[in-house]
């Protein structure tokens, strides 16, 4: 394990804490790179900030699947 | 002036639809056949559009339509096996329902509102950053798929999912800072 993470790396593990999926050592080495880069420090606390607003809206999409199907039905009765 | 897209309504338009039909009616099958019924209403009154709205805005004065319709409909069947509630000694005075209905003290109301109102910000600002991008940060963000099923969807490997995210992200917290926080 390294103990220095470079700027994009440092995001990366940012990005995928987001969707919690970066694991203990990432956390760690995230941390560390945060202590003395205060542009890392501030996209997370942004990147930290979106997750919060997302959920806070429960924001919906319309599922994948009926959305394909919509546009295949729709497609037709242009098509015509 | 503003000209209508069909070909494109579905891809730019069908989240936000959902989103605003789901908030109201609460049901995923009775949104989804209101959303259909409104692109397919659009479509037929295409002619009609006089560009003076957006199309987005267009096509939510048709699916408001849609959702009153979709409620009328619904109160017509009441009455006819109607149910009186009401407290049930006589020492306990006052009209329950009434009582029940309003709560003075509910703040969370207010929330609600606001947090749709961001959620219907979030979705204007995903219209405006690039559309693939768009796509994939919804259905990892979200739908919660996993990121191999996307990458498998988009055939993209799971780095170029990542750089996609970051630049997804980044420009959504952007275009919220300009548009929802001032």
């Amino acid at each position: 394990m390294k103990f220095f993470l470079n700027c994009t790396e440092a995001n990366h593990v940012c990005d995928k804490n987001q969707y919690h999926e970066a694991g203990l050592g990432d956390n760690i080495m995230l941390n560390i790179h945060l202590i003395y880069c205060s542009v890392c420090r501030k996209y997370s606390m942004r990147n930290n900030r979106l997750t919060k607003f997302l959920k806070r809206s429960s924001v919906k999409v319309m599922p994948l699947k009926d959305k394909i199907i919509l546009k295949n039905e729709f497609q037709e009765k242009l098509n015509n | 002036m503003e000209k209508l897209n069909p070909n494109l309504w579905i891809d730019k338009y069908a989240d936000y639809l959902y989103n605003y039909t789901i908030v109201r009616v609460n049901d995923h099958e009775i949104s989804q056949d209101l959303i259909s019924e409104t692109f397919f209403a659009a479509l037929k009154s295409a002619k009609n559009f006089k560009g003076e709205a957006s199309e987005r805005t267009w096509l939510i004065s048709i699916l408001k339509r849609k959702i009153i319709d979709h409620y009328r409909k619904k109160n017509s069947k009441k009455g006819k096996a109607e149910v009186h509630i009401n407290y049930k000694t006589e020492d306990e005075e006052g009209d329950w329902l009434e009582e029940n209905v309003s709560d003075p003290f509910d703040i969370t109301a207010e929330d609600k509102l606001e947090n749709e109102e961001l959620g219907f910000a979030i979705h204007q600002c995903l219209e405006s950053i690039n559309e693939k991008q768009a796509q994939i940060f919804k259905l990892k963000t979200i739908e919660n798929y996993d990121t191999e099923a996307i990458c498998k969807e988009f055939e993209i490997t799971p780095s170029n999912l990542w750089v996609i995210i970051h630049r997804a992200r980044k420009s959504l917290a952007t275009c919220l800072e300009n548009n929802w926080l001032k």
